[in-house]
């Protein structure tokens, strides 16, 4: 075996706490990489792997300090080099990939500025060569009009472009070792497939050497060798990814492998029971409302579902496509433009000052992120506290003794009532928050991404609750997720979101089966699955990357497959019942999209 | 983009209208009865009601206001109550006397200041950055005119370099001119100075923190490059917009200054305006230095649009 | 509490105990002055520090030490009903623009846009130049200066606050103004706020104290530290103490103040980040 290019050797990262001591955030992790090969550091947050990233380039965040251990790249010690030394070596020999391209891109340079500065910086090519340079690998990275996206400003370009110009940037100084820190984590999944094919294609067709950190196993499985597990910065275990994937060793591994294949709960089929819930042809957005009844900026158009007591509708989407908008409708925080909201059969008013403290009570919102759902500056006794003294009057002992009976439902310590938000774990958290809206006793709870800032591990464990509570209190539940595998694990009835309209709706088993909407392929299509190989079978179903000025009739038509030009763009798309039981918006007729429809796995 | 600066410098315009109306609210139309002030209370009941007519006191509000303001675009400001001076004279005998206090102080400051900050935030955390900080905090905490004091009292009373009083009229020579200017413009510059290196030193420090300034470093770009070429040009509207404070600052310590050092400037004239109870004299003085605080936070707004790429290119 | 002030540097502790003395003297400064405030206590005007007159006497032969501990309470008592009345307002109005957002938010923050297109001293100077300057206008006029000011960070920190989740929850269980400003946004943002009220009454102090110079400010026979500066201004070319005491005095209020902001928000810092 020859020598390695990169060998890491017992490093240990040091970072100084609120309190002012040192305590190790990385311990005792040795590796080595052969050139040519991609080694992927897996792990949740706080394991390490972004600090050991960066050490790779010689670099500590402020407040860390690579205070052990030796990195060693070619011949090179890295730790050993001088302040100016390791000017020339970032960049030259190693480079950076960030997670989020759009806030790492200076925001008042030129994409082809920063791409070529690194060239520019360390003398290896001229202007006009670093901008042929540039231009070769904009055309390998699939980006649109490579002679001239770069004369842009990073705001005129979209996300997932700018992370594969961030990948150029990585590239054009031809480095020994590139080093990928979640670079598709901020994308939405159909553009993920996107750049993860470019980076492949790239990385594998220059014979980069490469490390990639992702806490996502499947996106893993495309693109390593071989995987690192890390937890609280410490070696879990390493192997090749076959291996890791198929016979875990550590515990550890086994139960990120279970967390990240989850299992469906709940029926296939929703409970015939009545609908809590009945939303009726909703149309909502922003600014005036014009005299067709359009708001200025619409958002949401011709929404319609309904939720049974005891069941789960999941609604899933990209970003911006509406599904938390229509979240603050239904509990009214957004006053609808057009279309009825009706709560056990009686209508809503579509604005909050007019609903009645009653019909408050019945409906509840779950937010995302723990960290801003709960109130930072008040205990976790009087968060529970207030919506029941608000809704049902409960106070003193018995308010205590429903604060306690709410906290044992969730499967917390009475004594967390004493603490702040700010002394919980994210999962913790996340469970007072999902109690606060239990305080209420309410008919209908509206989860917006709830588990997306968790852990895959702790994110299921909160599904597994929230699954049990629905059929212990019949609760019926609106589930928001950007994720497929999310909304399938605990969804009755799924409903896809594009663009604010609604393109399909079906029981979760029709979901699974082809043919689906144009759009709900591509997204099924897109999610990563957990074994190696998925992203080279994949064909592309993507249309071509053109952002046409005017709406046309089908939102979906510039990125679709099987688009009718003269029709889908003019004509605005009919609902179909599709014989597996779900509705679609679409011009095509069934059998043109099961045709169109390639095996996406199971 | 140009229909961004075109409505910034329209929303100049307008402040500066109300700000016009504000000023004549407060100090024609609420005190009360100018004409029976000015006569005292044994006037009779007939000279007060003439010298309303002969003022113009007994038209409405805002027909004064419309004629008042008609002048001013004119160019006449009205007399002054004190010696029946056209005030529009009084001002701009002055007004060269002040501008050149302005533009030298400026002229000293802006570069000084600006260099100071730039290093403070490049050296974040260093002796030199913390002196830097303690130093700026101390003269933005103390009034100016203990600054002038002191400086009168070093440079003046003990060292004897300078004079203490200034003229600017007998200039002859740039030994004299020095002289003059010293002290007056030394004060000023403390000021505005500190005030001027803590904000740009923020500014770029809120730039340094950015995810695109670790990029850089990670790209192995050196900490000059990493300040100039990265965190600079997107901290040029904050940098802008401090400076613009810092200069309209100008005008108010340029009032203490002006006292101190009994130099004939508008802001002495001004004050005495004000010690005297001349309104006429207030409101053109105050009109004054409010358009040219306008003047400078719009002209800063429009640099700060210039300079952002995303409201250059919409 | 007692982890704040365990946090404390030493800066931050003298920065609190100055602070503390001049609040001390402002309330009974004038009942432990030696003298009283007008009365002629010696024939040599500008006397140095001696023991008898601990920091001399003025122009006219009178104790210093008594006019400064006199006018204590026309420099800090007014600067600080006046700082209480700008950051009350501003924090009412700015908590209200936020919850409210809409035509409410515009029309107060167009309002006191325009208030802010007025230089401070110039507003000063011009309200002085038609109401004369006694103590109510003095502070009304120093109150309304710095609402615009303490409006605009009070609104933004309400606005951060007000986007957040657990404010939404609040606001869709149907709760009203009072509970979504008193018990889910003030706490929140009263650090920032009092910082900015530190912050506040600096600068109204030194407004203060600059009109008092000019002789606008404060009116004999009684007079605050700006006044004992510039009534003794002739005592500069000697360095008397009577012109450098007041201005000392200025100075240690505000640069304490100073201090024992940073102390209060980087103390709340560590408190966050733990």
């Amino acid at each position: 075996m020859t020598r390695p290019q990169l060998e890491v050797r017992d490093l240990e990262v040091r970072a100084r706490n609120a309190a002012g001591e040192e305590v190790p955030i990385v311990e005792r992790v040795s590796f080595a990489l052969q050139k040519g090969e991609v080694l992927a550091l897996i792990g949740e947050s706080g394991s390490g792997k972004t600090t050991i990233a960066l050490s790779l380039l010689g670099y500590a965040r402020p407040g860390c300090r690579i205070s052990g251990g030796t990195i060693r790249l070619g011949e090179t010690d890295v730790l050993g080099l001088s302040r100016r030394a390791l000017r020339d070596f970032r960049g030259r020999r190693v480079s950076y990939v960030a997670q989020s391209a759009s806030a790492a891109f200076n925001p008042s340079r030129t994409v082809m500025a920063q791409v070529t500065e690194m060239a520019l910086l360390h003398g290896t090519a001229d202007r006009a060569g670093a901008e042929r340079r540039a231009i070769e690998l904009f055309r390998a990275l699939a980006l649109p009009d490579p002679e001239r996206i770069g004369h842009r400003y990073p705001h005129q370009v979209s996300g997932g472009q700018l992370q594969r110009l961030m990948a150029a940037m990585a590239l054009i100084a031809e480095p020994e070792l590139v080093v990928l820190d979640e670079p598709t984590t901020a994308l939405d999944v159909t553009t993920q497939i996107e750049v993860l094919r470019a980076f492949k294609d790239v990385v594998k067709g220059s014979g980069t050497t490469a490390v990639y950190v992702s806490h996502d196993l499947a996106v893993v499985a495309q693109m390593a060798d071989r995987i690192l597990v890390l937890r609280n910065g410490a070696m879990q275990e390493i192997g090749p990814t076959a291996r890791i994937l198929s016979a875990p060793q550590s515990p550890y591994t086994q139960s990120l492998l279970a967390a990240a294949a989850p299992v469906p709960r709940g029926a296939d089929q929703p409970p015939a029971a009545a609908p809590v819930i009945a939303v009726q042809g909703l149309t909502a957005g922003y600014g005036r409302i014009g005299a067709d009844g359009m708001p200025q900026i619409p958002v949401l158009r011709d929404i319609g579902f309904e939720i049974r007591r005891g069941s789960s509708l999941g609604v899933i989407g990209e970003s911006g496509s509406g599904k938390s908008t229509l979240a603050r409708v239904v509990a009214g925080l957004l006053p609808a433009a057009q279309g009825r909201v009706l709560l056990d059969g009686e209508a809503l008013p579509p604005a909050l000052a007019q609903r009645t403290p009653g019909q408050l009570r019945r409906i509840q919102l779950v937010f995302q992120s723990a960290d801003t759902a709960l109130n930072p500056r008040r205990s976790v006794g009087a968060i529970l506290g207030r919506p029941i003294t608000f809704f049902h009057g409960a106070k003193g002992a018995e308010r205590d003794r429903r604060v306690k009976r709410l906290l044992d439902l969730v499967q917390l310590p009475a004594a967390v009532a004493e603490r702040q938000p700010g002394e919980l774990s994210g999962g913790q958290k996340q469970r007072v928050n999902l109690a606060r809206a239990l305080a209420a006793e309410p008919d209908l709870i509206l989860c917006d991404e709830v588990t997306s800032a968790l852990d895959t591990v702790v994110g299921a464990a909160i599904l597994d609750l929230m699954d049990e509570l629905r059929r212990e209190l019949g609760l019926a539940t609106m589930f928001i997720s950007h994720d497929l595998h999310t909304v399938r694990a605990v969804c009755d009835e799924v409903m896809v979101l594009y663009a604010g309209a609604c393109v399909e709706v079906g029981s979760r088993r029709a979901i699974h089966e082809a043919p689906w909407h144009p759009y709900t392929q591509l997204l099924v299509s897109s999610v990563p699955e957990l074994r190696q190989g998925w992203l080279e079978e994949r064909g592309s179903v993507r249309g071509p990357e053109v952002i046409g000025t005017d709406r046309p009739a089908c939102a979906f038509f510039p990125r679709c497959s099987v688009a009718l030009p003269g029709t889908c763009d003019r004509v605005a798309p009919p609902r179909r019942t599709l014989s597996k039981g779900a509705d679609i918006l679409c011009h095509r007729e069934e059998a043109d999209l099961l045709r169109a429809a390639i095996p996406a796995g199971p | 983009m140009l229909r961004l600066v075109a409505a910034r410098i329209a929303l100049g315009l307008v402040s500066l209208l109300l700000v016009s109306l504000a000023i004549f609210a407060i100090t024609s139309l609420l005190p009360g009865d100018a004409a029976q002030e000015q006569l005292g209370q044994a006037a009779t009941r007939e000279t007060v009601e003439a010298l309303r007519r002969n003022l113009g006191l007994d038209q409405p509000g805002h027909v004064r206001y419309l004629r008042w303001i008609g002048g001013l675009l004119q160019g006449d400001f009205g007399r002054s109550l004190v010696n029946d001076m056209p005030v529009a004279q009084l001002i701009g005998s002055r007004l060269p006397n002040s501008l050149m206090l302005a533009a030298a102080t400026a002229a000293v400051s802006v570069p000084l200041a600006l260099a100071i900050g730039t290093t403070a935030a490049m050296w974040r955390g260093t002796a030199y950055d913390r002196a830097v900080s303690m130093l700026t905090l101390s003269v933005v905490s103390v009034p100016e005119f203990l600054v002038a004091t002191a400086a009168v009292i070093v440079f003046a009373v003990q060292l004897r370099w300078v004079s203490a009083l200034s003229a600017a009229a007998d200039i002859t020579s740039v030994g004299q001119f020095f002289r003059v200017f010293a002290l007056p413009v030394f004060s000023l510059c403390c000021v505005i100075i500190a005030q001027m290196v803590r904000m740009t030193r923020a500014a770029l420090i809120d730039q340094l923190r950015a995810p695109y300034v670790e990029m850089a470093v990670l790209k192995g770009v050196g900490p000059w490059r990493v300040v100039l070429t990265h965190a600079l040009p997107n901290a040029i509207g904050p940098i802008a917009n401090a400076v613009a404070l810092s200069l309209s600052y100008l005008l108010g310590g340029v009032i203490i200054v002006e006292t101190i050092f009994n130099y004939p400037g508008v802001a002495k004239l001004m004050v005495d305006g004000v010690a005297q109870r001349d309104l006429p004299v207030v409101q053109a003085c105050a009109m004054l230095f409010c358009a040219a605080y306008l003047v400078l936070v719009t002209t800063a707004d429009v640099v700060a649009i210039l300079a952002n790429p995303r409201l250059r290119h919409g | 509490m007692s982890r704040m002030l365990r946090q404390l540097r030493p800066a931050g502790l003298i920065g609190l105990a100055i602070l503390a003395f001049w609040l001390a003297m402002a309330a009974i400064g004038p009942a432990v002055a030696p003298h009283d405030a007008g009365a002629i206590v010696d024939m040599e005007v500008f006397l140095p520090v001696s023991a008898q007159f601990p920091l001399g006497t003025d122009y006219l032969g009178r104790d210093m030490l008594s006019r400064v501990l006199h006018g204590t309470r026309y420099t800090v008592g007014v600067a600080l009903v006046a700082a209480l009345i700008a950051s009350g307002s501003g924090l009412m109005l700015g908590m209200c623009a936020a919850i409210w957002g809409g035509w409410v938010d515009g029309a107060i923050s167009r309002t006191l846009d325009t208030l802010i297109s007025i230089p401070s001293k110039m507003f000063a100077l011009v309200v002085v130049a038609a109401f004369g300057s006694s103590v109510p206008v003095l502070i009304l006029m120093a109150g309304i200066i710095y609402t615009p000011g303490a409006y605009r960070i009070a609104r933004s920190l309400a606005v951060t606050v007000n986007a957040q989740d657990f404010v939404t929850v609040a606001r869709a269980r149907g709760e009203g103004t009072l509970h979504l400003a008193g018990a889910e946004i003030l706490p929140n943002i009263i650090g920032p706020v009092l910082a900015d009220f530190g912050l506040r009454f600096v600068y109204i102090v030194l407004l203060l104290a600059g009109m008092s110079f000019l002789g606008l400010g404060v009116q004999p026979p009684n007079a605050d530290w700006g006044s004992l500066v510039r009534e003794n201004m002739a005592g500069l070319y000697e360095a008397a103490p009577a012109v450098l005491m007041p201005a000392f005095a200025i100075a240690s209020l505000t640069i304490g103040v100073n201090l024992a902001i940073d102390v209060l928000s980087g103390g709340r810092r560590a408190a966050d980040e733990r």
